[in-house]
């Protein structure tokens, strides 16, 4: 058995994240296709969960005790693959092989070929079902692991996740912890120009949930809010982020949303995120 | 996307993406009809509904990321006197608005169009929730449904006019992944009508969509081995051609069915059905037998066979 991975500072955060934001890059640049928007917003939420949070073991990724991880905007699995390989679950030379034919690595994540992998998401609005189950298990079982599920904000216009959070609202499930990436944009337009979120904060009071709202790239505050003490209620972190955060002209623009830099833009990308000011 | 930034091999026929033919016939028809309107799911732009939103900004109805939503009011619409054309990525119109087709769409018999955009494999790397490649099972499953698979652009834009007018519930294939015109000049577009691009007495090649070209191709070659195929495009799905199907059962001495679908519930299990029951025959059914592994849409047909190659092994195993 391998020990809990070692927690790290808002500041090491930080820079695991810029490592996490160049890994995304070179991990597109080979097929030319992901979604390079919604991993760049969602990147500071998974940094901040898998080392400074959560608690799981790569050398043992069956471990029962393991808190669970989902990411249900599935799309973003250049962030998640990254991520993983960073933590250990597998090498990070494999991230080559993104999308290339037969790769385990494939444009949505599958658990049967990458361990840390708890569900195949792609459809949007499956994560939170699935993550009720986990921590409605976890209670059932006594066991005293967390589930954290990571949302798009234009994933919230299916109906699936509003049946999944009335239940875990009804059931005071405090062992779960949603992410809301608060990006205001979804493929085609701004949210609140398709089919409108807001007020979305009071939505989920309404459900009965535990709800913060906070700036989504500041390390230090999501530490805060994954580890305030829980009050029998489960907990929505509303994050508001920045859709393609890191790359001026990526972004807040919606044709991002699955565009690829040209060579001459990556360089430019990779010029910006290693001059990044990383925030204390 | 047009289909002159198309990257052509040299030698090779131009080849189309039939979501242009698809967008530019809806347009024109609801030039001509106020009641057509478009209902989609935060798919503008990968529907090619970018020209119609300008054009009729009423008339396109974006619910959002919200397919089950989409489907019911689309029926709601249909109620009120317009005619939708539902246009979503094929999986997750038939998969995820299953119940909303069946109850809303096909029981209440409504004249909705579902026009299922870049189905079968065409999300290639995208993988198994994104394949569209369940939905001839699903869609056979339900009554009253009409199934359409263009083969090509001309195909595509006939079965959308014939859709428009039909009033009844539609679900139709909008392929992205790029063919040739496979459709003679002057071919008329009769759904539950095959056409027979190819006379043979040997084997039958009931094709659909994807794999009519291919089905072209592979008699070509297997006309070079002394073997005569006759090829079937087979673009309606539901209801099906019963006289072609059993005419190729009576005349050759074998069929192979082909479709980027699931072998089980697809073109294939309904021919087979059908040929059981009336006049049995051999048959051969290709399509994809699993979840497929990563890779483009282009690299999983030639992995599950659904190629010229595929088309030709499985017709001289039959009748060679
Ligand atoms: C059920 C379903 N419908 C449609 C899609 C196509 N799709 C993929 S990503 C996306 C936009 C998602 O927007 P959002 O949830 O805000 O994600 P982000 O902005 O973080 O990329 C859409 C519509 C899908 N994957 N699943
Ligand atoms: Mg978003």
């Amino acid at each position: 058995m391998s020990p809990p991975q070692e927690r790290s500072s808002a500041a090491g955060l930080a820079e695991t994240a810029r490592q996490i934001r160049l890994s995304i890059l070179d991990t597109i640049a080979a097929p030319r296709m992901g979604h390079i928007g919604g991993d760049l917003s969602v990147t500071d939420v998974l940094v901040t969960l898998f080392f400074g949070v959560m608690r799981y073991r790569p050398g043992e990724p069956d471990w029962a005790d393991r808190d669970r991880f989902v990411l249900s905007k599935g799309h973003c699995s250049a962030a998640l693959y990254s991520v993983l390989a960073q933590a250990g679950y597998f090498e990070r030379s494999q991230l080559q092989s993104f999308m290339a034919p037969l790769s385990a690595l494939n444009g949505h994540p599958n658990r049967r070929k990458i361990k840390g992998v708890e569900a195949n998401t792609g459809p949007l609005g499956h994560g939170l079902p699935f993550a009720v189950g986990c921590a409605a298990g976890g209670r059932i079982a006594g066991a005293g692991y967390r589930t954290f599920v990571v949302l798009g904000d234009g994933e919230l216009q299916e109906g699936s996740n509003w049946e999944a959070a009335m239940y875990a609202g009804h059931r005071g499930l405090d062992n779960l912890c949603a992410v809301v990436d608060r990006n205001r944009l979804q493929q085609g337009a701004r949210t609140e120009d398709t089919n409108s979120l807001e007020p979305l904060a009071d939505k989920w009071r309404a459900f009965g949930w535990d709800t913060v709202e906070l700036d989504g790239h500041d390390h230090a505050a999501l530490l805060r809010a994954f580890e305030a003490p829980r009050d029998g209620r489960p907990r929505v972190l509303i994050a508001n982020t920045i859709k393609g955060k890191g790359v001026s002209f990526i972004e807040d623009r919606v044709e991002w949303h699955h565009k690829v830099p040209s060579p001459e833009q990556m360089l430019r990308a990779r010029e910006e995120l290693n001059r990044m000011e990383l925030a204390q | 996307m047009s289909a002159i930034d198309l990257p052509v091999r040299p030698g090779a026929a131009e080849t189309f993406d039939c979501r242009v033919a698809f967008a530019e016939t809806l347009a024109e028809l609801a030039r001509a009809d106020k009641r057509i309107v478009a209902v989609c799911n935060d798919s503008v732009g990968s529907s090619n509904l970018n020209a119609f939103r300008d054009e009729f900004p009423d008339r396109l109805i974006n619910v959002g990321i919200a397919e089950q939503n989409m489907v019911g009011v689309a029926a709601g619409l249909a109620n009120a006197g317009f005619i939708p054309f539902v246009c979503c990525a094929g999986p997750f119109l038939t998969g995820r608005a299953l119940e909303q087709i069946k109850a809303d769409v096909a029981y209440n018999n409504y004249g909705v169009v579902l026009c299922g955009q870049s189905p079968g494999m065409s999300y290639g790397e995208l993988g198994p929730t994104h394949h569209s490649i369940e939905d001839f099972a699903w869609m056979r499953a339900l009554s009253d449904i009409t199934i359409l698979n263009p083969a090509d652009p001309q195909q595509t834009r006939d079965a959308v006019r014939w859709a428009a007018g039909a009033d009844r519930p539609i679900y139709m294939r909008v392929g992205r992944f790029k063919v040739p015109a496979v459709t003679p000049a002057g071919t008329a577009f009769e759904p539950g009508r095959a056409v027979v691009l190819r006379e043979g007495g040997d084997v039958a090649l009931i094709a659909t969509g994807v794999l009519v070209s291919r089905a072209l191709e592979a008699a070509e070659r297997l006309s070079a081995q002394g073997i005569s195929a006759r090829v079937i495009n087979m673009h309606t799905i539901a209801p099906l051609d019963e006289a072609a199907i059993l005419a190729a059962a009576r005349e050759t001495r074998g069929i192979v069915t082909a479709e980027e679908a699931v072998v089980s519930g697809g073109l294939g299990s309904a021919v087979a059905e059908l040929v059981v029951q009336r006049h049995p025959a051999p048959m051969r059914i290709l399509g994809v037998p699993h979840f497929a592994p990563t890779g483009s849409a282009s690299f999983l047909l030639d992995h599950f066979g659904l190629n010229a190659d595929g088309l030709v092994r499985a017709a001289i195993e039959l009748v060679g």
